[in-house]
């Protein structure tokens, strides 16, 4: 490729070598690096190639989209993202139909085996006309970009985990990247949508060791999935202590006490919200006074409601305790009167 | 379906299930069952009285002190540890809450007038350590007593496990042991929670529900009788 190296590009676009070697410093953090890294990480990125990136939305609402594109505006980290070679991403890119697809099949073809393929959106498996892009439906643009890409980030929770289009009753059979493809390293980058430092965390740390980061059992860089919402949450004080938030306005509320009992899904949430925070670190969902939603997780939309606490909503229902009472009496009734029974007969009479 | 979803549901349901099944099936069986006639004259006629048994063998009597010292201090540092572990962790009160909503339509302040005091976790924490140790101590007492020994049997030893469980698992799932997910080690707390209310009305514990009726039902015989409480 004839694109110039990585530094060569900052540089090019006002970005100081101080405010270079703080981006590779506090990447190299997020990414549970330690600090002697740095200077790899800052020498790999200066003489990155950028590399060419095929991104394919499928079932999606662009959220994603528009996490990654808009909400830092034009710090270091969104440079990193410009910075490499973004070959298709329909939602982005001028060209449309025929000339927009000839693009991507160039594209591939001129990287095969090296290009990273980006997907967000789901993958529905039902009728193929559900999603289709120029004529051609997901699951095959998807089978054959595979083929080709040297690694996979599957970005956002749909991507994931079939996200909201996967939720029941499911009615395209939407389901997750990694349930198609098999033979390649797949990344998930979940959330709805995900932090656009952790995107650019991942995309770093490919550009540094040409590999994909350690990952979870979701297959989640565990950098920035290795621990809970509740883990890191500057709340976490007042559950320890048991001051809790009852509703949204009161006055537990407005000290910033636990939202626990308003359903926040923090203790079972990995992401890293907490510590790296959103809107170029202002805060995150629960600074801003509500509860965690579980977005980053599998199923998060048919896991009950946002708002009933965790140890809630699942122990059934009145008719089934009803019943379970019934048959439970009637059951003790009937061995009562056959041991009664009994007694008569063993008192003769 | 994961671990924890299960655990969270089908598993939860079938275990509240089988535990309200077994105990209606356990006490009303016991409770319908013909009691003999006392044709003899009563020598006190306020048999009633008696049912202060239940709170006199509720504490250890002064004669009988060196050898039930033990198992007194140890039953009621396990059933406090246990109960309040049990009734005044914020989670558990909510789960309560919830369960008093499904069948009542209110919740528990609706329902019997006051809030349901939680505690902070600290002191739900100790009270499940010392829960846990008196239930160590009481399972190496019952190995190390010859008699104890003899006469337990595997419910005995079920009993204690399925009781031992959910607590080591809620004090694991709490500290995050050995680093396991959380979600993880919740669903196996919510799992030995299940055992214990599958295991619960066909084993030793439901002594939990015949205790006391048992002890007044003694203590109006005795006192029918005539003897000294």
């Amino acid at each position: 490729m004839s694109s110039p190296a990585l530094g060569e590009f900052l540089r090019s676009r006002g970005v100081t070598r101080r405010d270079f070697l703080r981006f590779c410093a506090s990447t190299t953090a997020a990414m549970g690096l330690p600090a002697s890294l740095v200077p790899r990480v800052a020498a790999a990125l200066e003489q990155a190639r950028r590399p060419s990136v095929i991104w394919l939305p499928f079932q999606e609402c662009t959220g994603c989209t528009e996490s990654i594109t808009r909400a830092h505006g034009a710090t270091i980290e969104s440079l990193i993202f410009e910075a490499i070679s973004l070959d298709y991403q329909h939602t982005l890119q001028a060209a449309a139909g025929d000339a927009a697809e000839r693009v991507r099949e160039q594209a591939m073809k001129d990287n095969w085996g090296k290009y990273l393929l980006i997907v967000d959106g789901s993958i529905p498996t039902g009728n193929p006309g559900y999603s289709t892009i120029a004529g051609h439906d997901n699951r095959s643009i998807l089978e054959e970009a595979a083929k080709g890409a040297a690694a996979i980030v599957a970005l956002g929770s749909c991507a994931a985990f079939g996200g909201i289009p996967g939720a029941a009753p499911n009615p395209t059979g939407a389901v997750a990247v990694s349930a198609i493809v098999k033979d390649k390293p797949i990344v998930n980058v979940s959330g709805c949508p995900p932090i656009p430092v952790v995107i650019t965390g991942v995309l770093t740390q490919y550009l540094t060791f040409g590999k994909v980061p350690e990952l979870d059992a979701l297959g989640r860089p565990k950098a920035f999935y290795g621990q809970t919402i509740h883990d890191r949450c500057y709340r976490r004080p007042f559950y320890e202590r048991g001051q809790f938030a009852d509703s949204f306005d009161d006055d537990g509320a407005r000290q910033g006490w636990c939202l626990y009992k308003l359903g926040c899904k923090g203790p079972t949430t990995y992401n890293a919200c907490a510590t790296v925070k959103w809107n170029n670190g202002t805060s995150f969902p629960i600074e801003a006074g509500h509860g965690c939603i579980g977005c980053a997780e599998p199923g998060f939309w048919d896991k009950g409601g946002f708002y009933q606490p965790l140890s809630t909503g699942r122990w059934g229902n009145a008719r089934t305790v009803g019943t379970a009472i019934g048959v439970g009496a009637a059951l003790g009734v009937a061995s009562a009167a056959i041991a009664r029974k009994r007694q008569r007969a063993a008192e003769g009479g | 379906m994961s671990l924890l979803e299960f655990a969270r549901g089908p598993a939860l349901q079938w275990s509240i299930t089988i535990f309200i099944v077994g105990v209606l099936w356990r006490l009303l069986g016991v409770f319908l069952l013909r009691t003999k006639k006392d044709l003899s004259e009563p020598r006190n006629p306020a048999a009633w009285k008696g049912l202060r048994l239940i709170a006199l063998r509720s504490w250890p009597r002064r004669e009988f002190l060196e050898g039930t010292a033990f198992g007194e201090v140890m039953g009621y540092a396990f059933h406090v540890g246990f109960l309040v572990s049990l009734f005044f962790f914020t989670p558990h009160v909510l789960f309560f809450a919830d369960v008093a909503r499904g069948l009542f339509g209110t919740d528990l302040r609706g329902l019997i007038g006051v809030g349901w005091p939680t505690l902070p976790n600290g002191i739900i924490t100790l009270l499940s350590a010392v829960a846990i140790a008196a239930l160590v101590a009481v399972l190496i007492h019952r190995f190390v007593n010859p008699v104890k020994r003899l006469i337990s049997n595997f419910d005995d030893y079920f009993s204690w496990f399925v009781t031992i469980a959910p607590l080591a698992t809620g004090m694991a799932a709490f500290s995050h042991l050995a680093g396991w997910p959380y979600e993880r080690l919740l669903a196996f707390h919510l799992l030995s929670v299940e055992l214990l209310l599958v295991w619960f009305p066909f084993g030793k514990l439901m002594h939990a529900f015949t205790i006391f009726a048992a002890r007044g039902a003694t203590g109006m015989i005795f006192e029918r009788r005539g003897a000294s409480l």
